[in-house]
């Protein structure tokens, strides 16, 4: 299968002003992603998500190396590559005061979709999104998970073989994100590749044929959900659930090697009156890769996320 | 790829008049402010009236054009839209070219209902067409390229509006709109002289007046000129800020 993105030693530097060092947001990164997959790109806040994707998609110029998107050179043939891909930003970002049809049909007309197919193309979107119903209200007034959806959809209304994600779920509820997640499974089914970043583990768990995990710049693993579980395979993780001396339970992960004897004795001489209660091997998840590459725990991500929005908000 | 960017121009163009101008707040404020301050000016010189009617749709051009425009790029830029047309596979002036033609057709739109009442009023006169034509259509422009050049130089929104202010206002008293140049003071008239308001007011004072096109030739190419200088520090300057 041909490779949708290829890079070698994109790098960029953001200017800090006059006299700074610059802050290097992606360092030499070499990426590949395969044809007709869905492709996590994880890492921390800063890890240089959002800069690959604004650098492959010609939103800013890499500061050094090179790409190649689609086949097509990233710095000489970058209208070529926009032809051919759609991106969705961590916010949505349509027109408030137009509809969502007309939202859509300006998407195409930028795009240089025939007027003949435009009108159909975006009732098509529409009923695709559950968003019929809602074609001739303004963007502004729908609610949050509705505008995402339409995003999506005026990403995709010019029918791009490579689509951008840039934390498609995040803010949304429930519903809204594992409705989302669906139409992104039924677009890699319909052979549309997808590279999408993500702070959700269990998102890019289930969704993600490969992931890269990225970290200050730099990727520090790339490979299957499963081929990067097995990396982990040598170190079984033992799950002890415990009775605390005050009736209560209690349960502990930990690194188990292959003397679970040894295990549980030393979980025992830090906790003296605890009593083990249950011994489980379980699997490594995605979360136990990312923890042990990054030093981060998802948790903490997550906090470190929310704390950003915030402080965008405000 | 000119043809891309021929379309992209187009449709960024035409949405921009059905998203922002084209409302009734907008075409009243176009329409009115101008006027508001002819008629006082007219109240306090009661004279021919005539004499301010080039000066009427200079101004109505001038607002039409650079009061939206002059924001639209900064807040498309803040909420993320613009965002939508830098990836779209054109070129960056004309992403801007498509800005400039929205603010360009508002601009004459607003002017050609104020050019009609005043027609009406006073009578058409000897006029030149071409010369009128041609002159309508450079300053629109000019002074959108104006409220492109204001509306990338700037972060805010409301950094947008002291800014345009701060450059219409005193090209309004300066630019012949009341007082004609000729009568300004030396130093005035030269900084007068700086100002593009000041060749539309006499190309369309040359073209009201009936007369040859050339009479207004200098005036023309100077609005060019000031499109040209005001549309590509536009360009750079957004590029900069883009990287």
């Amino acid at each position: 299968m041909p490779d949708v993105i290829e890079t070698s030693g994109l790098t960029k530097t953001y200017s800090s002003g006059r006299g700074q060092p610059g802050v290097r947001a992606v360092d030499h990164l070499d990426l590949v992603v395969p044809e007709g997959e869905v492709f996590g790109f994880l890492g921390p806040n800063g890890a240089g998500k959002t800069t690959t994707i604004r650098m492959l998609t010609g939103l800013i110029r890499p500061t050094s190396g090179s790409a190649q998107v689609l086949g097509f050179d990233l710095l000489r043939d970058i209208t070529r590559i926009k032809k051919r891909t759609g991106m969705v930003p961590e916010a949505s970002n349509l027109y408030d005061e137009l509809s969502a049809f007309d939202n859509l049909v300006f998407a195409m007309q930028l795009y240089g979709v025939p007027r003949a197919e435009r009108a159909a193309r975006a009732e098509e979107l529409l009923a695709r999104f559950r968003l019929s119903d809602k074609r001739d209200t303004p963007f502004a007034r729908l609610s949050r998970g509705m505008k995402r959806a339409l995003t999506v959809a005026a990403a995709l209304a010019h029918r791009p073989s490579l689509l951008f994600l840039d934390e498609p779920t995040t803010g949304l509820d429930v519903m809204s994100a594992r409705s989302l997640r669906a139409m992104i499974a039924g677009l890699r089914d319909e052979g549309t590749s997808i590279f999408l970043t993500t702070h959700y583990l269990e998102e890019a768990e289930r969704l993600c044929d490969q992931i890269a995990i990225v970290v200050g710049g730099r990727i520090v693993a790339q490979d299957t959900v499963s081929g990067l579980k097995a990396s982990l395979q040598e170190e079984p993780v033992v799950e002890v659930t415990l009775a605390r001396p005050d009736g209560r339970v209690e349960t502990r992960r930990t690194g188990g090697g292959a003397d679970l004897t040894g295990t549980v004795r030393s979980v025992l001489d830090e906790l003296p009156g605890w009593q083990v209660i249950a011994l489980n091997t379980v699997r490594p998840t995605l979360e136990d890769v990312f923890v042990k590459l990054t030093g981060l725990s998802a948790e903490a991500m997550l906090t470190e996320k929310d704390g950003k929005r915030q402080g965008n908000a405000g | 790829m000119l043809a891309d960017d021929l379309r992209g121009m187009f449709y960024i163009g035409l949405k921009d008049l059905r998203a922002y101008y084209f409302k009734p707040p907008n075409i009243s404020w176009g329409i009115l402010f101008p006027f508001a301050f002819i008629l006082a000016f007219a109240i306090r010189n009661p004279g021919d009236l005539r004499e301010l009617v080039p000066g009427l749709l200079a101004l109505t051009i001038l607002f039409g054009t650079s009061s939206m425009e002059a924001i639209a790029i900064v807040f498309e830029r803040r909420v993320g839209s613009l965002e939508r047309l830098v990836l779209a596979p054109i070129s960056l002036p004309a992403l801007l070219a498509g800005k400039v033609l929205g603010g360009m057709v508002f601009g004459l739109s607003v002017t050609l209902v104020v050019l009609a009442v005043a027609l009406t009023i006073l009578g058409a006169g000897n006029v030149s067409w071409l010369l009128l034509l041609v002159a309508l259509l450079l300053s629109a422009t000019a002074f959108s390229a104006l409220g492109a050049f204001v509306s990338v130089a700037v972060r805010e929104v409301f950094e947008a509006q002291t800014l345009a202010n701060f450059i219409r206002f005193p090209m309004m008293f300066l630019g012949g709109v009341f007082v004609p140049v000729a009568a300004l003071p030396l130093a005035l008239r030269a900084a007068a002289r700086l100002l593009p308001l000041t060749y539309s007011v006499e190309a369309l004072r040359a073209a009201l007046n009936g007369e040859v096109f050339m009479a207004g030739a200098v005036d023309l190419a100077l609005l060019l000129a000031f499109t040209i200088v005001l549309f590509g520090l536009a360009v750079c300057i957004l590029a900069r800020r883009l990287s």
